[in-house]
């Protein structure tokens, strides 16, 4: 008797705290396609993920009836034009447009920014906090007076942005700033994104990634 | 569409050429407005106020940015003519990957490899050729990325097609090579065989003339002080 897993034919290759797994993840759910997870060991990569993501070696893969997709946006997408309930992309050109520059942006600055925060020092790290608080604040004004990015329903950039929210914690903590005070819109989208099922499930305890940068902070002799 | 349809460009990228492809494969008339990136307009600063960079649509006064997210506007905008995606969700999905692949490492690595010296050199210019033997292992038995028609992956290659061979003699280097690349060769020839394709690129001495300025500036200004 085939799971409903398996009849799906899906298998997420991911890794726990990745913030772009966890964008497949929250998909996925949101489509309530049941899948496979399989969780990789990033220093001991399996020959599947190097057999389905042979050029970039990075989760998150998809793998639909056997053949993988990569790169979460582009997953997400996917996700969305295959099970074509509950869409994440809206329907007008235009708007579909700004959804997909909100991911891009998202994708170009706040991992980055994470990582110039959590590693650098001095100067770099003042540069850095600016740097973060002016993204947030960007991504604010996008949000406006919206219940989510997607207006009145859980859209793409939200499904985006969302994983992020664990971060800012450790964005807080490493920056000496709060996103409640800076940001205080786009603090009450996070609760309410903790709220749905699809996040609460995928997206992990803020102070576990914290405890998950402190450990990649000993590996490069941070701390 | 009977809406005003605007692109903001610059002459020699090919970012915005990338849109007047897709736009002129498509039929689309559209005006056009040369942006002076030292001295950026500003409509350029009012529709596109967080990059502050070209290509920006600006279509019936509504402004799109970022030229993969700009194609993909087009695409489904103008849906009758000369499809550039598609229709399979799998094959967008593999279209879309391509297009990253060219934009987040192709381009980066092929354009540092002209603009560097030394180890650093040495080791974009590996990456880059690993990234042209990956492009031709996916254009293998194609006569583009888009099968038998340009599309999205083939625009998005667009700087390889013309950009790569006008840098690559600016720094004297080989990167795309009809020997080591065969296929790939074949499609840049097929490629700019198009007469809608020619029609987008800039003229090769112009582009050569300014990149060839640019490095000589460049160097003037790593010259040791006597």
């Amino acid at each position: 008797m085939a799971t409903a897993a398996e009849k799906e034919g899906v298998v997420l290759l991911d890794f726990w705290v990745s913030p772009f797994g966890q964008r497949c993840r929250i998909a996925l759910a949101e489509k309530g396609v049941e899948y496979e997870y399989k969780e990789e060991n990033l220093s001991d990569k399996s020959p599947l993920l190097l057999k389905m993501n042979p050029i970039h070696k990075k989760i998150p893969v998809l793998i639909h009836h056997g053949k993988p997709i990569c790169e979460s946006l582009v997953i997400v997408q996917y996700i969305d034009e295959v099970w074509s309930n509950n869409p994440l992309l809206p329907s007008d050109p235009y708007e579909r447009a700004k959804a997909r520059f909100w991911a891009d942006f998202v994708d170009k600055k706040v991992y980055e920014c994470g990582t110039r925060l959590w590693k650098l020092k001095g100067e770099a790290h003042e540069e850095a906090r600016k740097d973060m608080i002016e993204i947030l604040k960007l991504l604010e004004g996008e949000l406006g007076d919206k219940k989510y990015f997607g207006g009145e329903t859980f859209g793409f950039v939200d499904v985006a942005v969302a994983p992020f929210t664990a971060w800012f914690y450790t964005y807080e903590t490493c920056g000496k700033f709060s996103v409640d005070e800076e940001c205080p819109k786009l603090a009450a989208w996070a609760k309410r994104c903790k709220e749905r099922e699809s996040v609460s499930k995928s997206v992990h305890d803020p102070h576990k990634v914290y405890e998950f940068v402190g450990k990649l902070k000993k590996k490069f002799g941070l701390e | 569409m009977g809406e005003e349809l605007k692109l903001f460009g610059v002459w020699g990228s090919p970012f915005s050429r990338r849109v007047e492809l897709a736009l002129r494969l498509k039929g689309i008339p559209y005006d056009y407005m040369e942006e002076d990136l030292s001295n950026k307009s500003p409509s350029l600063l009012k529709y596109n106020p967080i990059h502050k960079k070209i290509p920006v649509l600006l279509h019936g006064g509504k402004p799109v940015v970022e030229s993969l997210v700009i194609l993909e506007y087009i695409e489904e905008t103008w849906e009758g003519n000369h499809a550039i995606l598609p229709k399979d969700p799998y094959e967008r999905a593999m279209a879309r990957f391509w297009a990253r692949f060219l934009d987040d490492k192709c381009m980066p690595a092929m354009w540092m490899s002209c603009w560097t010296e030394g180890d650093a050199q040495q080791n974009f210019m590996k990456e880059s050729k690993e990234n042209l033997s990956i492009l031709e292992g996916e254009l293998k038995g194609k006569k583009f990325f888009g099968g038998n028609a340009i599309g999205l992956v083939d625009i998005a290659a667009l700087f390889i097609a013309h950009w790569a061979g006008v840098l690559q003699e600016v720094a004297g280097i080989s990167l795309v090579n009809e020997e080591k690349h065969p296929i790939l060769f074949k499609w840049i020839e097929e490629f700019i065989s198009s007469d809608i394709v020619v029609e987008c690129l800039p003229a090769r001495e112009r582009l050569l003339a300014f990149f060839q300025a640019k490095k000589e500036t460049m160097l003037a200004t790593k010259a040791p002080a006597q």
